[in-house]
Formats: C-alpha cells, sequence, structure tokens
C-alpha cells in the first residue's frame, strides 16, 4: 500500500509539472501571443522594451523556462501584467478560500438533496415517486449551471428580495452574510452533482438491500427504519465515496463557471478574468493552482480508498 | 464516464441481443417503448428542423432592431424582445443552428482522433501505446470543461478556437474506449483468423476490430454531444466564444445577465432551449445504452 502511494505521488508530480510545462511553452508557442499583443498594445519602442527586460523576455526561451520553474518551486508566480502588477500568488491565495467556501457548501447541498432522494427512490423502486425523481435527475444533469444560477437570481434576489444578487462575505464577517451570499451560487454547482450522487446512492442501496444479512435483520424483526438508515444505508456508501473524486471535479468546474455569475472572486474568476485581459502571468498561475486541485485531491481520494475499503489494498 | 442513470430496463428486457439482427422497423418499436427517449426524439428532431430551416421558422430578422426595448412576452414577439428590441424566438431559433453545429462538429473531430489514437495504442502496445495514453492520461486528469477552458486560455477566444479547445478536451473519452476494446478483441479468434490469411493491420483494424467497438463508441458520442453542447454554452457565457451579434444559447443568456432584473425571459428561456436539447439527447442516450447493452462503466464523469 505504502509502495502504491509513493508511486501515486509521484505520478501526481509529473502531471502538475507535465502541465506547467505545457502551458508555458504553449502560451509561448501560439502565434499573435499575449506579451507581443500587450507590448503592441503599448505602442511605445521605449517602454516596450523596458518592460521586455523588467519581465525577463529579451533572454532565450529555455533561459526564461528554467528562471520561472525556479520561482514556481520558491512560491512565487510572478506579477500581473496590468494595473499596479499586483503578486500572482497574492491574488491567488485571496481567491483560494472563496473557491473553497463554495467548493464545500456545493458539496453540502448536493449531500442534503441526494441522500434522501437516494433512499427513497431505492426503497420505493419503481414507484411514481422514484420514476419522478429519475427524471429529476435527468434534469439536473441536462440544466447547464450558470443558467440554474440565473433562475436563482431572478427567483431569490429580484422577485422575493430574500438574498443578495452578486458579491462575496469572508466567514469571519459573520456566518449569516457568508451563506446568503454562497447558498445560490453553491445550490447552482451542486444541482448535476446532486443528481450523479443520487443515482449512485439509489443503486449501491439496491444493491446492499438484496444481501443476505439484509434478509438476516428482517427477519430478527428489526424495525424497518432501523435496516435502512443503520445496515443498508452504510454499507451503501462504500460505493459512494468512490464518487467523492468526482465530486472534486464537478464542483471546481461548476464554480469556474458560476463564480462569474456572481462575481465571486474566486480562482474561477481570476482565471476567466485573466483569459479574457490576456494577462498570462494570471492565467498562468491560475491554470497551475486549480490543476494542482484536482490532482492532489484525486490523490487524497486514493489514499482514502485504502483506508476506507481495506479490500483495495490486495487488488492493486 | 458514469452517468449512472439506469432508467428503462424494458428494451434491455424484450432482448438487446435479438434487437442487432433484427431489421430495421422493430428499433422504432423499441423506441416508441421508452416514453422519455420517444420525447427526446420527438423533440430534438423539433429543434433540428428549426435549425436547420431557421430563416423560415424565425418570425423576425434575429438581429434587427428597433427603438422601443426589452418588450413582454406577446403575440408578435412570442418570447419576449431583448435590450435591443430583437426578437427573443428568432434569436433563439438561429442559436440551435450554432450550438447543433457546435456539438455535432467538436464530437466528430474528437470521435475521430480519439479512436485513432486509441486504436493504434491499443494494436501495436508498446512504445506508441505510451506516448499516447501518457497524454491520453494527462487529459484524463481533468474535466472535459477544465481543459476547453485551458486550450481556450492557449489558442485565444472565438468560436474556431472554441471549437478546437472542445474538439481536443473530448478526446480522451473515446481514445480510452477504443484502445479497451482493442484489447479485448485483439486476442478473438477470427482476428487470429484474418491475421493467419494474412490480412493486413489496416484491414484488420478496420474491417475486424473497428466494427465490433462502435457500440460503446455510439453511446459515448451521444453522451458527448450533450457535454459538447454544454461546453460551448458554457464558454460562450464566459464571454471566450463568439463575440459579435452572432447569437448562440450561451451569449444570448450572458447577454441577458444585465436585464434579468427588468425582463425574466431573457433568463428564462434561451436555458430552457439548452436543457430541452441536452435532455432529449441524454434521454436518447440512455436507451441507446439500453438497447446496445453496453456496460456503465465505473468511470469519471466529465463535465
Amino acid at each position: 500500500m505504502t509502495v502504491y502511494l509513493i508511486k501515486r505521488s509521484f505520478y501526481a508530480l509529473v502531471v502538475m509539472w507535465a502541465v506547467a510545462t505545457l502551458v508555458f511553452f504553449m502560451l509561448r508557442a501560439v502565434p499573435g501571443d499575449p506579451i507581443q499583443a500587450m507590448l503592441f498594445d503599448i505602442g511605445d519602442p521605449a517602454a516596450a522594451e523596458e518592460l521586455n527586460r523588467k519581465f525577463g523576455l529579451d533572454r532565450p526561451i529555455y533561459v526564461q523556462y528554467f528562471l520561472w520553474f525556479k520561482e514556481v518551486l520558491r512560491g512565487n508566480l510572478g506579477n500581473s501584467l496590468y494595473g499596479s502588477h499586483v503578486a500572482v500568488s497574492r491574488i491567488i491565495a485571496e481567491a483560494f478560500p472563496r473557491t473553497m467556501s463554495l467548493a464545500v457548501l456545493s458539496f453540502i447541498v448536493a449531500l442534503l438533496l441526494a441522500v434522501p432522494a437516494g433512499i427513497v427512490s431505492a426503497i420505493k423502486r419503481n414507484s411514481a415517486l422514484d420514476h419522478t425523481l429519475t427524471f429529476a435527475a435527468f434534469v439536473g444533469l441536462s440544466m447547464p449551471d450558470f443558467w440554474v444560477a440565473i433562475l436563482l437570481i431572478i427567483l431569490f434576489a429580484v422577485n422575493l428580495n430574500w438574498l443578495p444578487a452578486i458579491g462575496y462575505s469572508p466567514l469571519s464577517e459573520g456566518f449569516w452574510p457568508w451563506l446568503s451570499h454562497l447558498i445560490m451560487p453553491a445550490i447552482a454547482v451542486g444541482t448535476a452533482f446532486s443528481a450523479i450522487m443520487a443515482r449512485m446512492i439509489r443503486s449501491a442501496m439496491l444493491e446492499v438491500l438484496k444481501t443476505d444479512y439484509i434478509q438476516v435483520a428482517r427477519s430478527k424483526g428489526l424495525a424497518e427504519r432501523k435496516i435502512v438508515l443503520k445496515h443498508a444505508f452504510r454499507n451503501a456508501l462504500i460505493p459512494v465515496v468512490t464518487v467523492i473524486g468526482i465530486a472534486f471535479a464537478l464542483l471546481m468546474a461548476g464554480a469556474v463557471i458560476v463564480e462569474n455569475v456572481f462575481a465571486i472572486k474566486g480562482l474561477g474568476r481570476v482565471l476567466i478574468q485573466g483569459i479574457l485581459n490576456r494577462d498570462y502571468t494570471v492565467v498562468q498561475g491560475a491554470i497551475l493552482v486549480v490543476s494542482a486541485i484536482f490532482v492532489f485531491s484525486n490523490l487524497i481520494v486514493d489514499a482514502l480508498y485504502t483506508v476506507i475499503d481495506p479490500r483495495i489494498r490486495v487488488g492493486r | 464516464m458514469a452517468r449512472p442513470l439506469d432508467t428503462i430496463t424494458a428494451a434491455r428486457e424484450l432482448g438487446a441481443q435479438s434487437l442487432r439482427s433484427s431489421p430495421r422497423s422493430r428499433w422504432l418499436r423499441f423506441l416508441l417503448a421508452d416514453k422519455k427517449a420517444t420525447a427526446g426524439l420527438v423533440v430534438l428532431t423539433i429543434i433540428t428542423f428549426a435549425a436547420v430551416f431557421a430563416p423560415l421558422v424565425a418570425p423576425h430578422d434575429p438581429t434587427a432592431m428597433a427603438f422601443e426595448f426589452l418588450e413582454k412576452p406577446s403575440l408578435t414577439h412570442p418570447l419576449g424582445t431583448d435590450d435591443l428590441n430583437r426578437d427573443l424566438f428568432s434569436r433563439i431559433v438561429h442559436g440551435a443552428r450554432i450550438s447543433l453545429f457546435v456539438g455535432l462538429s467538436t464530437v466528430f473531430i474528437s470521435l475521430v482522433i480519439g479512436v485513432t489514437l486509441g486504436l493504434l495504442a491499443g494494436y501495436y502496445g508498446g512504445l506508441l501505446d505510451n506516448i499516447i495514453m501518457r497524454y491520453i492520461d494527462l487529459l484524463w486528469a481533468f474535466p472535459n470543461f477544465i481543459i476547453a477552458v485551458y486550450l481556450v486560455a492557449i489558442f485565444g477566444t472565438g468560436l474556431s478556437n472554441v471549437i478546437v479547445a472542445v474538439s481536443l478536451a473530448f478526446i480522451d473519452d473515446f481514445a480510452r474506449i477504443a484502445r479497451g476494446m482493442v484489447l479485448s478483441l485483439k486476442e478473438k479468434e477470427y482476428v487470429e483468423g484474418a491475421r493467419s490469411l494474412g490480412a493486413s493491420d489496416a484491414r484488420i483494424i478496420l474491417r475486424h476490430i473497428l466494427p465490433n467497438s462502435l457500440p460503446p463508441l455510439i453511446v459515448q458520442a451521444t453522451v458527448s454531444i450533450s457535454y459538447a453542447i454544454l461546453a460551448e454554452a458554457g464558454l460562450s457565457f464566459l464571454g471566450l466564444g463568439v463575440k459579435s451579434s452572432t447569437p448562440t444559447w450561451g451569449l444570448i443568456l450572458s447577454d441577458a445577465r444585465s436585464f434579468i432584473s427588468r425582463a425574466w425571459w431573457l433568463g428564462v428561456f434561451p436555458g430552457l432551449a439548452i436543457m430541452l436539447t441536452v435532455l432529449s439527447i441524454n434521454f436518447l442516450g440512455d436507451w441507446l445504452r439500453d438497447v446496445l447493452d453496453v456496460r456503465e462503466q465505473a468511470e469519471e464523469p466529465q463535465h
């Protein structure tokens, strides 16, 4: 198991290195690259020359790469090309907790919807309720998350005036302001994931309810509620844990879009604004951090499996 | 790609096996046995028809402006008008062209590239397999939508770049399926037989392996079309796709954001068009999965 985890960690590092290197070179290889565009915008050759020197763009590309890579390893992602040239690492440090807040809250929202829906679907299999929930899951998967966001804003911010339409308030300034700003984005991000999760729980529950130990529990005369919650649901959770890895992928990808709807300056908004402004140091930094979140959350999930389900250790 | 939506199993129970050898008319009967798939097909046919004949279907020029603006849905403007008084219904009908075109063309491109890479990697193995699969693994580490955003960051914004980005982002799904199918079919007797008869590699791959790999690829392609449509809408919504007056569903919604406090119809209907299209494709995909008897692969969904 230890060998397996070391191998996986090494692989994660290789993926990160590959992403960093690919992004560095591809951003520079594509014709009409952002740097040239920006220098052209300035129009003044002397100023452009100075900027070139300042960012080290006058040196050979492999030298630039090694210099850049050395700085990245030290946690320095360079400075924004625009405005007051804020350090990219600072922009990201400010954005990170916002995206994490959103991801965690989305996850909770998705679970609150998916767990009851999945259990009820499994117990009342093929009932009208089960069919309705199946249909709802299909709809949930087919709605673009930014559209869910817009519908929520129309309903809860514009018409009912219950929640603020945009913005973010850090948790340190109170729980309610934080929650009221994040609850709509969290529902928008969590919808698709809750649909997948509900179906996973349903099929896992159906598998478990067929097993002998449930029959035994039943023949012992245990209350149905106890059988379902204590015996079946707990065991059904094992395969469901495998979707936590998927959760991160879906929630992060959702956050990239939804943050932009609600003007939350998280990682997704930093990335998209960077692309729109052609601020390539910001783009580079944001891609590195977003990628790192995927790669290392996958690594953690892999490690968790081996802890949760000892049977997995044998197979590797 | 896990879309664990196991629904109507009726078609499967009716005998997916006998279906393969049955005449075409029976396909229709199996389709009609599944209400969701039937509804999906009907809706999709209507949307495709509207897209193809957009200039005839749309009651107004989608770019025509007027002095009044943000008109409520009425008889002249069934879905209302936007801030430049352009007819929303006409814009959505024209937008269907781009959404469907991007969805179909990107999946076609990634299907061709992905299947080619997967077949080559699986058939020849060794170093070639290693090189191709490391690249595929790299794509696989991230959700398709994120890959598409990365690629737009590199190539720049605009419709053609969005098509390239979405196509490249979906390659890994097809490559993995094709490679897996080759590996399981390569050792089959009929392939061995063809080889001993002196058939060329190309003939073995194209005549013996590819046709038998089609069912899972067809199901994947269907699912991918719906995700590609969502990806294009997302990129356009973020301002990374088409700019200009060309209406696309994502862009219409993006433009609508500033006006939803006064004009709810602008925020509701374009998204409804996306949802209906994607939902219909998902219903059809689910039905195909049952009919072609393709087992669920417990892999990550790509969004």
